[in-house]
């Protein structure tokens, strides 16, 4: 059906979806740093946590990626040459990984701190009078109720992580965009591949729409909405 | 750096000598897209509301499609796929339109930013207070004086903060322009970086200038909210 390129398209599909998967978990981890940061009190912290989101947010992620693609080979490579040790080549699926990673993690900052500060105070004070360590509080208490206010934030940034990912293919990384791009240039079917490629994207926010409407579910357990 | 600049600078804002280029061909597409998308998406949104299905189905799988592909592969779509079909460049219009990478561009930049703002418009015209509806109505309100006079300024004020968010990404978004061979801001810090072998600099300088033009958005629609939503703002003290 795809002149025998079915093998290279699904190969690049699962790269996509990889990539797409370390690269939220690196964020979520930086975005919970960040939203910690920024509501620890501490200037320096909270200074530090304003200056990453507010860059990273006002910045086009394909700039930053450039950046940081490019740049961080130039910074590896000089200091390796410092060093005086053979060159080491910065791994694409890495680099994509982290630099997707890293940008997204800013907005995920913004979208747990919100919901932190959904949670009412009382809560972590409790817990403290009852001799919780902070780390019990977190994840006890806060984290459990904070993900249902963060949910339909987090459900938003996956799908946009998910479909900045069709930008690694300028950076030279094998995903689905450029496999069906390379089957387009093979067979002349360019319209035909193109349409696959958005075809495998819309069929991943479609699955990730159903999983996150059963998260929205599982979490808002015992929560009574208004009836209109 | 200093060099950079010098060598650069003016291909970076306005010129690269022969043709526009930098941020004057980045605001350009910026100012067209999201003027075409705002217009686009106002009428859409009203039928995206509307409780007949001929209205609402067509324009949610419309919305459907481009919100959940990636702005990318949609350029892609535009650029390189339509103009390979064979039909498309027997027909005069159609070959001159889809031969343009900016034609290209715009296309998809309009079609994307319309898909997201329509549903911002809608959900602010969703959340309407119903009574405010019911009032006009029984002023004698209906139809296209009730969008026109009630509805649509009430619901795009509320709408303001969400769609300065969808400006802003669009700004972000005309940086893919470069793969369809549109010289903006990104094209200019690439050609330095591959004449000077400077990525940091030429990549930074790049994003410094997004950077800019996002904190003068930012400083524009808040004017707006001021201007517009003076009054939903928390009352305070002096």
């Amino acid at each position: 059906m795809l002149y025998g390129y079915e093998k290279v398209v699904w190969q690049g599909a699962l790269v996509t979806l990889q990539l797409a998967l370390l690269a939220v978990m690196v964020s979520v981890l930086l975005g919970l740093l960040g939203a910690s940061a920024k509501m620890s009190g501490r200037r320096s912290l909270v200074a530090l946590a304003q200056v990453y989101t507010t860059l990273v947010r006002g910045i086009p992620d394909l700039v930053l990626m450039l950046l940081i693609f490019f740049g961080l080979q130039i910074a590896v490579n000089q200091l390796t040459e410092w060093l005086g040790v053979s060159q080491l080549d910065i791994d694409p699926f890495v680099a994509g990984v982290l630099t997707i990673g890293f940008i997204y993690g800013a907005y995920f900052a913004e979208t747990f701190r919100g919901a932190f500060m959904a949670i009412p105070k009382g809560q972590a004070e409790a817990g403290l009078a009852y001799g919780f360590s902070a780390w019990q509080i977190f994840h006890i208490i806060t984290f459990p109720q904070m993900m249902r206010f963060a949910l339909p934030g987090i459900a938003n940034n996956w799908l946009v992580t998910l479909k900045a990912t069709a930008l690694v293919s300028i950076i030279g990384l094998a995903d689905v965009v450029k496999a069906t791009q390379n089957a387009g240039k093979g067979t002349f079917h360019f319209f035909l591949f193109t349409l696959v490629a958005a075809a495998i994207y819309l069929l991943f926010t479609t699955l990730s729409n159903l999983v996150f409407y059963w998260l929205a579910r599982r979490y808002g357990a015992g929560v009574r909405e208004a009836q209109l | 750096m200093i060099e950079l600049m010098q060598e650069y600078g003016k291909a970076f804002l306005w010129s690269d000598g022969y043709h526009f280029s930098g941020v004057a061909v980045t605001l350009w597409l910026l100012v067209i897209s999201v003027v075409a998308g705002f217009c686009l998406a106002l009428p859409l949104a009203v039928a995206r509301v509307s409780r007949r299905k001929a209205c609402w189905l067509p324009v949610w799988c419309f919305s459907y499609l481009f919100r959940g592909t990636p702005l990318y592969v949609q350029l892609l779509v535009f650029y390189s796929g339509v103009y390979s079909l064979s039909w498309v460049r027997e027909v005069d219009f159609l070959n001159w339109f889809f031969r343009s990478g900016y034609l290209c561009t715009l296309l998809a930049l309009t079609l994307n930013t319309c898909a997201y703002s329509l549903e911002i418009f809608a959900g602010a015209i969703r959340d309407l207070a119903h009574g405010e509806v019911e009032a006009a109505r029984a002023y004698g309100f209906s139809g296209w004086r009730l969008y026109r006079h009630i509805i649509l300024p009430a619901a795009l004020r509320r709408a303001l903060p969400a769609y300065s968010n969808e400006v802003i990404l669009m700004l972000h978004a005309t940086s893919l322009a470069f793969t369809a061979t549109v010289p903006d801001i990104l094209k200019v810090a690439r050609d330095a970086n591959a004449a000077t072998y400077q990525p940091f600099y030429s990549f930074g300088l790049a994003a410094l200038i997004y950077l800019l033009i996002s904190f003068g958005l930012v400083a524009l629609f808040r004017l707006a909210e001021q201007r517009w939503l003076v009054h939903l703002k928390p009352i305070t003290h002096h």
